[in-house]
């Protein structure tokens, strides 16, 4: 028993320590002293990275989901006789709730993993170590521009998403159902209100990319760097970024639509 | 344990002269104690070896030279300042006068090898791009590289690597340069070309090198002066003259590279033959 409380502490601490060393690195890297002008070629080369080449999966998966939605909505209003509500139904769905959410977990498992992988390896390879002799910073060099990526990419990402979901959707419930298009777009134009549906999404977006990329430059910078170590940390990246989504996700949607 | 210091005047007088001065240091990692008190003084403009078998924390040393980590007692002097005491910010302006090779060569894998070397230089300096581009072809041409300067990390071999990195830890003519286990995983040839490098880069530039290295021979014969560690302690310093006539057990194992002595071939373990008869007990 006491063995057990023993571990537990030790645990206990360690998780609160390595909190504690997240905390200090996204002040030091992002809050302290940021340098605009060093970082602005490096902030372009990471949105590359994390953004651009992301867009291949979040395209299709936005056409994909937006296309079962638009199938499902319709099998089902349709037993209702409100099938040209889908359009609605398609939208809010997806700006409110699976446009952020799934892009961030999508995220996650493409952009978070590669960030992981990537500064655990510098680790291993002695590249950070390197420019802390060389007198650079790694966390200003390193972890900040691609800190500022994810931030920047996520909310640009579930428009995407978003935007593309919709237009999956037409393509089956318009185009292949045969819904008429003014009833698919004008009940969509009519239910979605811009602030409470699609800039509660994109609040939602920001969180969310704050926090995956977070967790995955914590855990690239924090690994052991031996091979072990940087698998076991790209594992932990996804496990936890899709934890904290979907966690954050019913917070969220509970301080904005519980009202309702 | 014997300690000779210096005795001859030439030693003496390498001693007065210190650019890094380790006074009574102390350092662990968990509960493994690594450092019990060592005190060395590295001599300026000199080459100074560390050597002691693997796991004596010489790598560890230079990363506390150079303020990547704190020790637990102790103070460590660089050209003046205490760099345990030294602030996040003070440490980065403190590493410009300082250049590392890293064991793995720890090249920037994004880079080429000109954009490796000329890194430091358009980090610290506000040089324009024509200068930069002279000295990084006079640093590669010193390390015997310049036709080299477009390749990739990927496209060197081992000692090439190594060479590159070491164009790049005097790219911005540090006062002290600090060599981990230069020559470690080296053919012959690459090893010669390192030694000799070393060797005259130092006399060229007039910095201090500090080389860690467990490499007797190569080691030997370029080093002015020699501490060797164990057990957390230096067992012995002096000339590469004065280290061979040191009649100590422990000193004598290492620099001989005999398999058996003070410092046992055998890693701690319970009594074999007890230990095969308790099958299933533990491993």
């Amino acid at each position: 028993m006491i063995d057990f409380m023993q571990k537990l502490g030790h645990r206990t601490l360690s998780k609160l320590a390595a909190f504690g060393r997240s905390g200090q690195i996204l002040f030091q890297s992002v809050v302290a002293k940021p340098a605009p002008v060093m970082m602005f070629p490096l902030l372009i080369k990471q949105i590359y990275f994390v953004g651009v080449l992301s867009l291949i999966i979040i395209v299709v998966s936005g056409l994909f989901i937006g296309m079962v939605l638009g199938l499902q909505g319709y099998t089902i209003l349709a037993d209702y006789g409100s099938e040209e509500a889908v359009g609605q139904m398609v939208a809010l769905s997806l700006v409110r709730e699976l446009a952020p959410v799934v892009t961030a977990l999508l995220f996650a498992g493409r952009a978070g993993s590669a960030l992981t992988a990537e500064i655990g390896l510098m680790k291993a390879t002695e590249q950070l170590a390197s420019l802390e002799m060389i007198g650079v910073d790694p966390l200003r060099r390193i972890i900040a521009p691609r800190l500022y990526a994810g931030f920047i990419c996520m909310p640009l990402l579930t428009m995407i998403f978003a935007v593309v979901g919709v237009w999956g959707a037409a393509l089956v419930a318009v185009d292949w159902l045969g819904i008429y298009s003014g009833s698919y777009w004008v009940n969509m134009q009519q239910s979605v209100d811009f602030m409470s549906d699609v800039v509660n999404g994109l609040i939602k977006a920001v969180v969310f990319g704050f926090v995956v990329t977070w967790i995955a430059v914590y855990q690239g910078y924090d690994c052991v760097p031996t091979s072990e170590g940087i698998s076991q940390a790209t594992t932990r990246t996804v496990v936890y970024s899709s934890l904290a989504v979907l966690g954050l996700d019913f917070i969220l949607t509970a301080l904005m639509f519980g009202d309702l | 344990m014997e300690a000779v210091s210096p005795a001859t005047g030439s030693a003496s007088s390498m001693l007065e002269d210190v650019i890094v001065e380790i006074k009574d240091l102390t350092f662990s990692r968990g509960n493994r104690p690594i450092f019990k008190g060592v005190d060395i003084k590295i001599p300026r403009g000199k080459v100074t070896a560390i050597m002691g078998p693997s796991g004596t924390g010489k790598t560890t040393l230079l990363k506390l030279i150079g303020g990547q980590l704190r020790p637990d007692s102790g103070d460590i002097v660089v050209e003046g300042s205490s760099v345990p005491s030294l602030g996040r910010k003070d440490l980065f302006v403190i590493r410009e006068k300082m250049g590392m090779l890293f064991q793995s060569g720890a090249l920037f894998t994004d880079m080429n090898v000109f954009d490796n070397i000329a890194f430091p230089i358009r980090v610290h300096t506000q040089l324009p791009e024509e200068m930069i581009r002279d000295i990084v072809l006079m640093k590669l041409q010193a390390v015997g590289l310049r036709g080299a300067y477009d390749l990739m990390p990927s496209e060197l071999s081992g000692g090439m690597a190594r060479r590159v990195a070491l164009a790049r830890a005097i790219s911005l003519d540090p006062n002290i340069v600090m060599y981990d286990e230069p020559f470690t995983g080296q053919d012959p040839i690459a090893m010669g070309v390192l030694v000799n490098l070393i060797r005259r880069l130092n006399q060229a530039l007039g910095h201090t090198s500090i080389i860690v290295s467990h490499d007797i021979q190569e080691t030997l014969s370029i080093a002015d002066y020699i501490y060797l560690i164990a057990d957390g302690k230096v067992i012995a310093h002096g000339t590469p003259d004065q280290l061979k006539t040191i009649e100590s057990e422990q000193v004598r194992q290492f620099v001989e590279g005999l398999p058996d002595g003070p410092v046992p071939f055998h890693y701690q373990a319970p009594d074999f033959l007890e230990q095969l008869m308790h099958k299933g007990v533990s491993r």
